[in-house]
Order: C-alpha cells, then structure tokens, then sequence
C-alpha cells in the first residue's frame, strides 16, 4: 500500500474520533453547567473542556481572557477557523476519505461525505435553533456509524489496521486527556470526597467517556477517585480505558509489522507494558499528573513513528 | 446540408446493422425507455460514476446524461475503422521517432520544419533518445466522425493523455446490466479486455532488462476532472495510483513510498502533462511531478506512457500533414480520411477562409476540447467579426475546415425516440503490437440539431456496439 493512502487512512480515523470525543466533551460540559453553580465553577468547567481540547490558547486568541459558555460552544463545535472544532475535524476526515476513493468502500465514503456535508451547512442559527445536545448526540451517533460501517463493509486488511491504529491512539489520548483534567479532583482527600458537587464531577467525566453505568456495574459502590482512575487506566474490558485501547492498538500494529522489527512495535509494547502491569497504587505514588502527561507524550512519540516506519513521509 | 442517419441511411431505409435495434425499439414503450434510463442513473451513482466532477469546495457530483439506446456499427464498418486508426498511429510514432531522431520527413519536404521546431509542444529532451518498442503514444483516442454510407473522417489524433475510456467501459457495464438479453441476441463484441490489453502493452514498453516490472498509474490528483477515470483505471488493471508526491528519485531510479517501504516502479501511465512532471526541469512551481524524474527517463530506467513530447504530433498544425505522414512512413494511402483543411498560415487558404468564415468551422492550431472555436453556420456576424480579427492578428495561430453533417443515430430525448448527432472516439492501444478494441466512446448532442457533443455543452453519451459477424 502507498504511504500516503496509509496516512491518510490513518488520519481519517483519528479526525473522526477526535469529533466524537470533543462531542462528548462538550456534551458533558454543558450538563454540568446545567446544575446550580457559582460563577467561577462555572467558568472552570469551560476552561478544563478547552484544555482536554487542547484549545485554551487558540481561544484565548480570539476572545480574550473571558470563558463564556456560548462562545466555548461555538469555537468547539462549528467554527472552520478551528482546525478542532467539530466542524474542523469533520471538514478534515472528509477531505482524507476523499483521497481513498479507491481504498475505501462506498459505504464508508458516503458516511464520511455526508456527515460532512450535513455540518457544512451548519451556522450559528442553525446550531441553537436544532440545540446543542442534539448536534452532540449526532456527531456521537455518526461516529458509531463510521465505526460500524468501517468494521463491517471494508476486508479487515492493512488499512483497516491503519484506520483502527488512528482509532485507538486518538482514543487513547483523549482519555489520558480528559483524566488530567480532573486529576487535582480525583487526588482529593477522603474527607472531601461525597458532597453533591463531587457526585457529578465523578457522573459528568464516567459519562464522558461512557462508562458510568459501567462504574456501578464494576464497582457496585459509590463514586470514589481511585476506582474512576483505576477503570479509565487499567480496565482491560472497559472499552475506552487506556489499556483497552492500547490492547487494539498492538493488535493493528502486531497485524501490521509481522515480524518486522519496526521502533513503532518496540515503544507500543513498552508503553502496553506498563499499562499492563501497572498497579493503582504505584501509579498514585508516582503522581498520577505525572504519569498521565508521559502518557501522553508517549503515544504522541508512537504516532509519529507509526508515520515514519509505514508511511515513509518526506 | 443532408443528413446521414445512421439507422435509416440517406433514404430513409433501414440499415441492416440496425436491424435488431429498431426491432427492439419498436417493442419498447416510451416509459419502459424512460424506467431504464432511469435505472440507468442509479446503476451510475453506485458505481461511483458520480465522482467525475469535484467541485472545489462541495464535492458537487455530476452525471453525464447517458442515451440507452446504443449506436452500432457493423463488423465490416468497424474494420474499416479499426485499421483506419490503428493506421494513424503507427504513422504518427514513427513520426514521433523521426522527428526526435534523424528528421527524415523534414529533409525529405513533406512537413515544414518550422511547424516542428518552433512548435511549442516538440520538445528539445526526448531528442535522440530510444524508447522501447519505438513506442511514443501508448495509448491514443482517435476522434471520427461519419456524413455518409462509407464517408469518415478524422477530426484530430489525441496522442497526450486522451481521456473518456472509462465510458466506453462503464457504458458497456450498465447497458449489461439493463439489457443483459440483447447482447446474446445481437451478438456484440466485449470491450471488458481494455484493462488487460492496456497492461499487457505497459508492460511490454518497461526499461529493457525487466521481467516483471512494476507499473503505476500517475494522477495530479483527487482535483483533477478526469479522477475518476485514473482511479477507475488503477482498480481496473490492478496498480498503485500514485501522485508526485507518492514517488522518489534515488541513485537513477524512481520508487514509491509504500507501507513496506521503497518499491521500485518501472512503468508510469501518467495523466499528468509533460510540463508538470518534473519541477527540476519544468514547470519549478509543479506540485504534480516528481523531482528528477526527467534524468531518470532520459537513462530508460523507467517508461513513461504516454512518452514525452507527443503533443508535437496532434498539434492542429501538423494534422493537415497526417495523410502524407502515413504515405510517407507506410507507403500506403490513408484509410480514413482528413477533414479538408485550410491552413490559414498560406496567403491563399487565409482569403478563402475569411470570405467563408459563415459556414466554416476554424479552430485554434494549439486549442482543445472545443474551446476557443467558430462555428460559422451557429454564429452571430458580431461574432464572426470579432473572431475576424483575431485571426487577422496571427493568421498562422489558426485552422478552417467545412461544417461537417454529422450522422445522427437514434436518441432518446423528451418527445420521444429523435436522431441526434454523434461522434465517435475509439481507443488505440500500443507496445509491442497495435490494437483496438471494438468500440469507443461515442458522444451525442441532445440538443436538437446541434453539433457539439461536448459534455459541458449539452453532450450525453451512449454505448457503442460492434456487431460480431456479417449481420
């Protein structure tokens, strides 16, 4: 296969996650600030869903200090400017698919095309007149489409490998994202944990990455820090936990490097390793911040050697 | 001016080779017609047809407006065409390596070399260089149109990158699809071996030395109008499409970047043009081309087809030419004929031309795709006037030749089954043989009595059948 048309199949996958996710992100924020507040916890909640989308700055750019959730809304969902927005990222697996006419199936084009055509046309009127949770309920639904019509209408091939590889490292990061955000909350005392607040600060980030039913169902217990982490991190059947993505990801990547000794295989597997054989309490002990951040860094530093052993970039 | 129809002929009578197909259009009703085309549609959509034209932003889909009823041409008709391209284009590579080699044709005063040498298209690198098989154009769309029984003739030789085969194909699949009866019955020759016969021929033409060569099919990109049709030809014959960013050079052979790494290429269908291959020796700002292919293929470690430089050969200033061409190589008369021709650079076919600019058709020596051309008989006096003085201001810039009467064939428009003009381009294949196969793209004016076939002026397509047997 071409390099490029790996790239871009790779890409094309880790946009269309990035839409669901920043969708679910949303999605929660606005739940959360549906809930009796003050003015600064208020603002907190747009400003940690600017940072898990790694937008804080771009933002800031165009608005200023000010947090105002209309503004978070707009700049996260529909603005072309932002090349994360919903739209941004939607706008940019669309222009991947397009260069796979002839690696991708037609179901599959025409997923991608026309929820990109669909959000094309979507201004700021059309957004509050349809309402923020349904454009988010959608962009989740129409990424469960891409999945199923992916898994189910492509031969499980190499580029099925590439796209599932874009999944689960996209996946991945947005996780270990969405879990820094809150780690001041998740280290917080036993003494403060329990109050009414913190029930939905714990509902509000299991929900965003769905898994608070899967929660109680795990734990049969009530909410408390170390079990949230514990499920998101080391949960191998919790489907967006770190090492269940991971899990996916060595499973494309074994796929793919047979028994090639490509560098990319290497730091998968030392980072699957430390995922897989890592314990709670260890994990706290080296500071979850830190721990999370070298994850991070990590699967940033294997996607790039994904793309400098396969898809031979110049 | 008379009309040939190519069901009813000159008088009125049935054409034998349309037999069956007036036959059958006598048992169709007007609404099964029209179901069909229909289904028609659909079937082209699916198959992904729809692709052809991209917008800039939108991603606009278009669809060619398809005719169901197919233009047919008996096996003796067909021959006589099939020889009559192949013909040309064994000509005009000769032509090709003569030119680029010894020049004979020029010493010998049968083309001027001025037409050559200064001509914009003939380019100085493909001098003195050997290709393999002696081949220059791999493949060529011959552009025919017919006014009678036995009258055809040549409008232009497109020896570049000449677009369209994916109709002929696509057409052929639809109307399987929606006819599959007819064709047991009527006895139609297959044009699903182009695909073969197209690889078989670049295979044939890789750097000597080379048993089983890589080959590639090179498009600008997903932004180009004819896509669909690169990618549709790359699935087809079963390679790599590939862009110029895809490709490397590298110690003085080309490669492309894949998954298991770099993989030698030996053999480029490009339907890039000349000018955007290569930014070191071309255009410096193409994006298309492939830094440093040009050294690679002046050292014939890898094919390109078409060859460089074989726009020189089509241009409409040479076409004139192309019948003592082929006397001149060949030692034989042409089978089909030129268009007559004045070539407004002659003082005496420039004052012809201008007393009859109302009922000639004069192009652009260097023009394509119908732009930039007078149709005197459709054209307002401003227009003429205006086009008078273009002329005027570089008389060598143009061409006229007599407003042909293109046959008609039958066509199905709103008020029914009506003749409507056709033309007619098949595929010449070449390597280490020449072939054809039976059939093309025939295009067809939906507007009644017009005479531009061109898609983006109205023009349908429909599927051309050469009938098998004397029947």
């Amino acid at each position: 296969m071409l390099g490029r048309i790996a790239d871009s199949l790779y890409w094309m996958a880790r946009y269309s996650e990035r839409a669901e996710s920043t969708a679910r992100i949303l999605d929660v924020g606005y739940r959360m600030t549906l809930m009796p507040q003050d003015a600064a916890t208020r603002a907190s909640v747009w400003s940690s869903t600017l940072e898990i989308a790694g937008c804080q700055e771009a933002y800031a750019e165009k608005y200023g200090g000010e947090v105002r959730r209309e503004d978070v809304i707009r700049f996260l969902a529909i603005d072309p400017d932002n090349p994360w927005s919903l739209y941004g990222c939607l706008r940019a697996a669309r222009e991947n698919a397009r260069a796979l006419r002839s690696s991708i199936t037609i179901e599959l084009w025409e997923a991608v095309n026309s929820t990109w055509l669909e959000i094309r046309d979507m201004d700021e009127n059309a957004l509050l007149e349809r309402g923020y949770r349904d454009l988010f309920d959608w962009v989740k639904e129409r990424a469960n489409l891409f999945h199923g019509v992916a898994d189910g209408t492509m031969l499980h091939d190499d580029a099925y490998a590439f796209m599932r590889l874009g999944w689960y490292l996209e996946r991945a990061g947005n996780t270990a994202r969405i879990l820094d955000s809150k780690y001041h909350v998740l280290l917080a005392s036993a003494q403060d944990v329990g109050g009414a607040v913190d029930y939905y600060q714990w509902g509000a980030l299991l929900r965003s990455v769905s898994a608070f039913r899967a929660y109680h169902k795990v734990y049969s217990n009530v909410i408390v820090p170390a079990r949230v982490a514990e499920l998101l991190i080391l949960r191998e059947d919790m489907p967006r936990s770190l090492h269940s993505c991971l899990n996916q990801a060595i499973g494309s990547l074994d796929h793919l490097c047979g028994r090639r000794p490509f560098e990319c295989r290497r730091i998968a597997g030392e980072l699957h390793a430390r995922i897989r054989f890592a314990s709670m309490s260890e994990i706290f002990t080296r500071g979850l911040h830190e721990f999370l951040t070298d994850f991070v860094d990590r699967t940033t530093e294997l996607g790039g050697q994904v793309q400098r052993d396969f898809m031979m970039l110049a | 001016m008379p009309v040939f129809d190519e069901m009813h002929g000159a008088d009125g009578a049935l054409r034998p080779a349309y037999a069956r197909v007036a036959a059958w259009l006598g048992r169709l009703r007007p609404e099964q017609i029209a179901r069909k085309r229909a289904e028609a549609d659909l079937l082209f959509r699916r198959l992904g047809i729809t692709f052809i034209v991209y917008g800039k932003e939108g991603g606009t889909e278009r669809l060619i407006p398809f005719d169901v009823i197919p233009r047919v041409f008996a096996a003796h008709e067909w021959r006589r065409l099939a020889q009559g391209s192949i013909q040309r284009v064994r000509a005009l590579n000769l032509f090709l390596a003569d030119i680029y080699h010894g020049r004979e044709i020029i010493r010998a005063g049968v083309v001027p070399a001025e037409l050559i040498l200064a001509n914009e298209y003939f380019q100085p690198q493909m001098q003195g260089l050997s290709l393999p098989c002696g081949i220059y154009t791999h493949v060529a769309g011959i552009d025919i149109v017919r006014t009678g029984e036995s009258e055809f003739f040549v409008l232009e030789d497109n020896l570049r990158s000449p677009s369209g085969v994916s109709y002929m194909m696509e057409n052929r699949e639809v109307m399987m699809r929606l006819f599959p009866e007819l064709f047991s019955e009527f006895g139609v020759a297959p044009v699903n071996h182009y695909p073969d016969e197209l690889l078989r021929n670049l295979r044939a033409v890789a750097p000597p030395g080379v048993d089983e060569p890589t080959v590639a099919v090179m498009t600008p990109g997903p932004y180009n109008s004819a896509y669909f049709e690169h990618a549709f030809l790359a699935e087809q014959i079963g390679v790599e499409l590939v862009e110029g960013r895809d490709l490397f050079v590298r110690d003085g052979v080309v490669y492309m970047r894949t998954t298991e790494g770099p993989q030698r290429v030996h053999v480029i269908y490009r339907r890039v043009d000349d000018e955007f291959l290569d930014p070191l020796a071309f255009r410096s700002e193409s994006t298309l081309g492939v830094p440093g292919l040009l050294s690679v293929y002046r050292a014939g470690n890898v094919s390109l087809a078409n060859a460089m430089g074989t726009g020189v050969a089509d241009d409409k200033s040479v076409y004139p030419y192309v019948p003592d061409i082929v006397r001149f190589y060949l030692g034989e008369e042409p089978i089909l004929n030129n268009v007559p021709t004045w070539m407004l650079r002659r003082a005496d076919d420039l004052k012809y031309a201008l007393d009859h600019l109302h009922e000639l058709v004069t192009k652009e020596v260097h023009g394509a795709g119908g732009y930039g051309m007078l149709v005197g008989p459709a054209a307002t006096k401003a227009e003429i006037e205006a086009y008078r003085a273009r002329i005027l201001a570089d008389p060598a810039g143009f061409i006229s030749q007599p407003t042909l009467a293109l046959s008609t064939c039958p066509t199905f428009v709103e008020s029914g089954v009506a003749p409507r003009h056709v033309d007619l381009r098949p595929y010449v294949l070449a390597g280490e043989t020449f072939g054809v196969v039976p059939g093309g793209l025939t295009r067809v004016a939906l507007v009644e009595g017009s005479l531009v076939v061109n898609s983006s002026q109205g023009g349908g397509i429909k599927d051309t059948w050469v009938l098998e047997g004397e029947g």
